[in-house]
């Protein structure tokens, strides 16, 4: 037998929301022997890919799982789905555009909701983007122009670890030469690595990130501040940051759940938005939110040009209804609303509420996805499948809602079906099932 | 083999010569044909008025920042929504339709080619994306040179053929169908938050002017033989007084194309022909620059004409967004991109009684009313700028009516009423005329041949409408006129049923058409290689990654050109 050596470059990393596209990969006799370019993250996921999964489709026989053939684990999903009064569609942010797009299809045939992983990180974000608008841009734009950049309740450096280096901070760009053309500056509870890298580290007090947004906005618009000190603050210090971002000729806030998901949720977000916003009747600023898995924006990007709304779609009256509270993914579950689950690349009973797995226990759960996980232990269909940028290609959208095509770069164990192929027979059998009620 | 005969319609085919003519019309697979067998599907037309299907030359309805829009206003969508069967899928309105939705309701209208008119390079194959989730229609798209780094380089250095190359390698990575321009320079200046004023400002950083980029892409559109003009949005747009810019940018062409041909297109005039020196006199410019396109072939423009609604403006032209956004208050979405544009968005309601408002629906219908050669202007709202497409209807009342413009007129604001010359223009436009500016003509403008008529061997794209041009007046009836429009009897896409009494019947998938201007190969060898040396200094993303593949599009329709370099 000879082994065959390749090297791959200008591989996209289908990790975080950054999708590095410059990861050179070697493949050797058909397994990803190793990977540059990339990050530590990157090279675990790209090397051990292939570690713990199985195989075989698996469905629930007398409280056991036990393995099936792909048309058994198809049709029983179409039955499951086909006679659920209202199913819900979760997931998404870690597969292709088409699989999101075959889902959507999917939640109209069966009157479900549609909701996305955003409904638990950057949903906030999007409501106060409903609010306020967003001025932001691509990231080609900070790597160029910024030189002044804030990242808020965001530590890149373990999230997004080449985002600094890409994007932001330590890239260079036309009109920036060096990190000293840029002042960078972190507002987080804790130092965090990201915070070593900075020029100045503003320690707030947890759940007090609206207060402190306020205070800059005021001092942006030239209002007094009546208190010394504000989110643990001293209000010199948030002047002098006002001044700063004032003063720059470019600026960019950074924001991540450590602004969407504590106290004040999508008012902190309202408050961001407007404070870029005012910001710019002075200078240039933008603000853009470090969504996490790589292809979460690209679920919000097809919900949105499929039925208007970027996540918590309910399709069940026949047409895309949306409200954030009463049609997002924990809340329907919660209520124990929904009959049957769809999770797709995604994992809710280990960080979900816990009255939501008590409730997906009840029901049953079809899960598609690469890895084993605490959602398919609970399942009754179990779906294994190919991993979008290693074995298999198809569309995603950066964190800054730039369209890329992911190509693989080994092929997939034999037997093995995509998140797409799939998905598109259990729409077809749902068809099948439906038009013939 | 599928047969079809529409029978004994009023046919209007302008391309043809036909007005209004009694004719049968046979078809093939999909094509236009002499005749059919017996055994063809009749459509019975009698009574009705048959058309080429509609081709839209300048509508918003995909990509980034159409996107954008949707993600910024669910409150656009809940009040008009589109069910789920097992033809069609659901979707929502209103200003800025779901892809799907977006399909239905322009095959609803009779159109059967729709042209997204804007989309930043980097961002096309999010177009492309959405393109192909739009049914029924053919389309394609153009992306937007002008505030690039690589055109503004190459035109500063005088590289004009290698400026031509670039673009040619641009067209075929982004599958892009024609040249847009949008406030070339300007955008470039607004990615600094800063403005370019008229033709002479130069762009920061780079030592160009407007006036040489709209001429250095002219130049390079004709070098590549690229089936449509420069397709220009002006510098200036909104601003008070720029009718002046309008003149001085389509002049600003003159003589580049040589044999009377159209070298440039203006796209939504309406936005940039203003006079005045403040917003308490602003006025409309439409004579001066009717005038101007009267003496001059050169020029081509559209309507892009504003209804009284509730919409949402997007462009590329960011500046003026965050002017609209300072203007109404409004919630406003800012997005630039890296090296190439920028966007931006901001919902807006067209009101009767605001005097500006008023001025702008004058502007856009003296433009069509005063501009002779209806070959020259289309019609078009610049969707969802100006309005919805679904408002057409209403616009062509306008147009064939001079009872209905009274009728609208009479509810204008007063002052603006009175500054307008709309009152005194008595011109009606008839069938033909109507049916140049929404598809015989715009079909001409972007070379598509086999479109904009129904001659033999043209695509079986038809329109057929419940109106009988021999009783009914649509000077006085314009309302049968409306009605009759907004709902096609039948609409033909590709010899194929798609439309019955206005509902969808059928819904394929439409064609992607662009352009593949061919470059002699060392030259296109020598600029993808100065390319490939700035890419990476210039993007975040890889230059193989940046290319899109013809793979990506559902439907792919090529269209071969030979350039001249």
């Amino acid at each position: 037998m000879t082994l065959s050596k390749k090297i791959i470059p200008n591989v996209i990393c289908t990790f975080c929301g950054a999708t590095c596209d410059d990861l050179e990969v070697t493949v050797e006799d058909g397994k990803v022997q190793t990977l540059r370019g990339g990050c530590s993250t990157s090279l675990n996921k790209f090397v051990n890919y292939n570690v713990e999964r199985h195989l075989t489709p698996l469905v629930k026989k007398d409280g056991k799982l036990e393995e099936t053939s792909y048309e058994d684990a198809i049709a029983r999903s179409a039955g499951i789905l086909a006679n659920a009064k209202y199913p819900i569609l979760y997931g998404w942010s870690s597969t292709s555009n088409e699989a999101s797009r075959a889902g959507l299809e999917l939640a109209e045939w069966v009157g479900g909701v549609m909701d996305n992983t955003t409904t638990v990180c950057h949903g906030p974000t999007l409501l106060g983007v409903h609010d306020i608008g967003e001025v932001s841009a691509s990231l080609g734009e900070i790597r160029q122009r910024a030189d002044m950049i804030i990242y808020w309740g965001s530590n890149p450096v373990h999230s997004h670890p080449h985002h600094v280096m890409r994007y932001s901070a330590l890239s260079k760009g036309r009109f920036r030469s060096s990190r000293k053309d840029r002042t960078m500056v972190v507002v987080d509870v804790r130092k965090t690595d990201t915070a070593k890298l900075a020029d100045q580290f503003i320690q707030i007090e947890p759940n007090s990130d609206y207060e402190l947004m306020c205070a800059l906005r005021m001092a942006v618009r030239g209002d007094e501040l009546e208190q010394d000190i504000i989110a643990g603050v001293p209000a010199e210090r948030i002047e002098e940051l006002a001044d700063l971002m004032i003063s720059c000729q470019f600026g960019v806030i950074f924001f991540g759940v450590g602004l969407t998901m504590t106290q004040g949720k999508h008012r902190n977000i309202d408050v961001a938005l407007s404070l870029v916003r005012d910001l710019n009747s002075r200078t240039k600023f933008i603000i853009m939110p470090m969504r996490g898995w790589y292809n979460v924006a690209g679920a919000n990007q097809v919900s949105a040009w499929v039925t208007g709304y970027p996540y918590a779609v309910d399709l069940s009256q026949g047409y895309p209804r949306y409200n954030p509270g009463d049609t997002t993914a924990v809340d329907v579950l919660v209520r124990g609303d929904c009959d049957a689950a769809l999770v797709v690349a995604s994992d809710p009973v280990s960080n979900f509420p816990v009255e939501v797995t008590r409730h997906l226990a009840k029901i049953p759960v079809i899960t598609i996805d690469p890895h084993p996980s605490a959602t398919s232990l609970i399942s009754e269909v179990v779906f294994p499948t190919t991993i979008v940028g290693i074995e298999t290609g198809g569309g995603i959208y950066r964190m800054d809602g730039v369209a890329m095509v992911t190509k693989p770069v080994v092929s997939p164990p034999p037997g093995l079906h995509s998140d797409v192929e799939i998905l598109q027979d259990i729409l077809t059998h749902v068809k099948k099932l439906k038009m013939g009620q | 083999m599928t047969e079809l005969l529409i029978r004994n319609g009023f046919v209007y085919d302008p391309l043809n010569g036909i007005e209004g003519e009694k004719a049968d019309i046979s078809i093939r697979d999909g094509k236009v044909v002499e005749s059919v067998g017996s055994g063809a599907t009749v459509i019975d037309a009698n009574g009705m008025i048959v058309m080429p299907g509609g081709v839209d030359i300048h509508s918003h309805i995909a990509g980034s920042k159409v996107n954008a829009g949707r993600i910024l206003r669910p409150e656009d969508h809940e009040k008009d929504v589109e069910r789920h069967t097992s033809i069609t899928r659901a979707g929502t309105g209103h200003s800025i339709p779901s892809t799907f939705t977006t399909g239905y309701r322009y095959a609803r209208l009779g159109y059967t080619t729709v042209f997204e008119p804007a989309t930043p390079l980097l961002k096309t194959r999010h177009t492309h994306e959405e393109l192909n989730d739009t049914p029924i229609v053919d389309k394609g798209c153009f992306p937007l040179f002008g505030n690039d780094w690589h055109t503004m380089e190459y035109l500063q250095q005088g590289r004009l053929e290698e400026c031509a190359a670039y673009i040619a390698w641009m067209l075929r990575a982004t599958k892009g169908y024609a040249i847009k321009v949008v406030n070339p320079g300007g955008v470039e200046a607004w990615r600094w938050g800063r403005y370019l004023v008229g033709l002479e400002d130069k762009v920061p950083n780079f030592d160009i002017t407007p006036r040489e980029i709209i001429r250095g892409v002219c130049k390079a559109n004709q070098l590549l033989h690229l089936p449509h003009t420069i397709h220009v949005h002006t510098n200036d747009l909104a601003k008070i007084g720029n009718y002046q810019t309008t003149i001085d940018t389509m002049d600003n062409v003159r003589g580049l194309g040589g044999d009377n041909k159209p070298v440039i297109h203006i796209t939504h005039v309406q936005f940039t022909g203003r006079t005045g020196s403040a917003w308490h006199n602003i006025g409309s410019g439409a004579p001066e620059i009717a005038d101007y396109v009267n003496k001059h072939d050169h020029v081509t423009v559209d309507m892009g004409q504003i209804v009284f609604m509730d919409t949402t403006t997007m462009t590329a032209d960011g500046g003026f967004q965050y002017m609209l956004y300072q203007l109404s208050g409004n919630k406003w979405m800012n997005f630039d991109v890296e090296v190439e544009t920028g966007a931006g968005i901001v919902p807006y309601r067209y009101r009767r009684n605001n005097y500006v408002n008023a001025i702008q629906w004058g502007i856009g219908l003296e433009l069509a009313l005063l501009i002779k050669d209806p070959w020259r202007i289309y019609l078009t709202t610049d969707h969802p700028n100006g309005g919805t497409f679904t408002k057409y209807p209403k616009i062509i009342s306008w147009l064939m009516s001079r009872k209905a413009r009274e009728k609208s007129m009479a509810r204008i604001n007063s002052i603006a009423r009175n500054k307008l010359d709309l009152p005194d223009i008595d011109r009606e436009y008839t069938f033909s005329e109507i049916a140049i500016v929404t598809r015989a003509g715009t079909a001409k403008a972007l070379a598509l041949k086999q479109k904009g008529h129904l001659g033999v061997g043209a695509d079986a794209d038809v329109a057929v409408y419940n109106l009988n041009p021999t009783k009914v007046d649509p000077s006085k009836e314009y309302r049968l006129v409306r009605r009759a429009l907004k709902k096609a009897a039948f609409t033909i896409k590709d010899g194929r049923i798609v439309v019955k009494n206005g509902e969808i019947v059928e819904a394929p998938t439409g064609r992607t058409y662009w352009v593949d201007s061919k470059v002699s190969e060392g030259l296109m060898h020598k600029v993808e290689s100065e390319i490939r040396d700035t890419f990476t200094d210039y993007y975040t993303l890889q230059m193989d990654n940046y290319a899109m593949d013809d793979s990506e599009l559902v439907r792919s329709s090529r269209v071969n050109v030979k350039a001249e370099i």
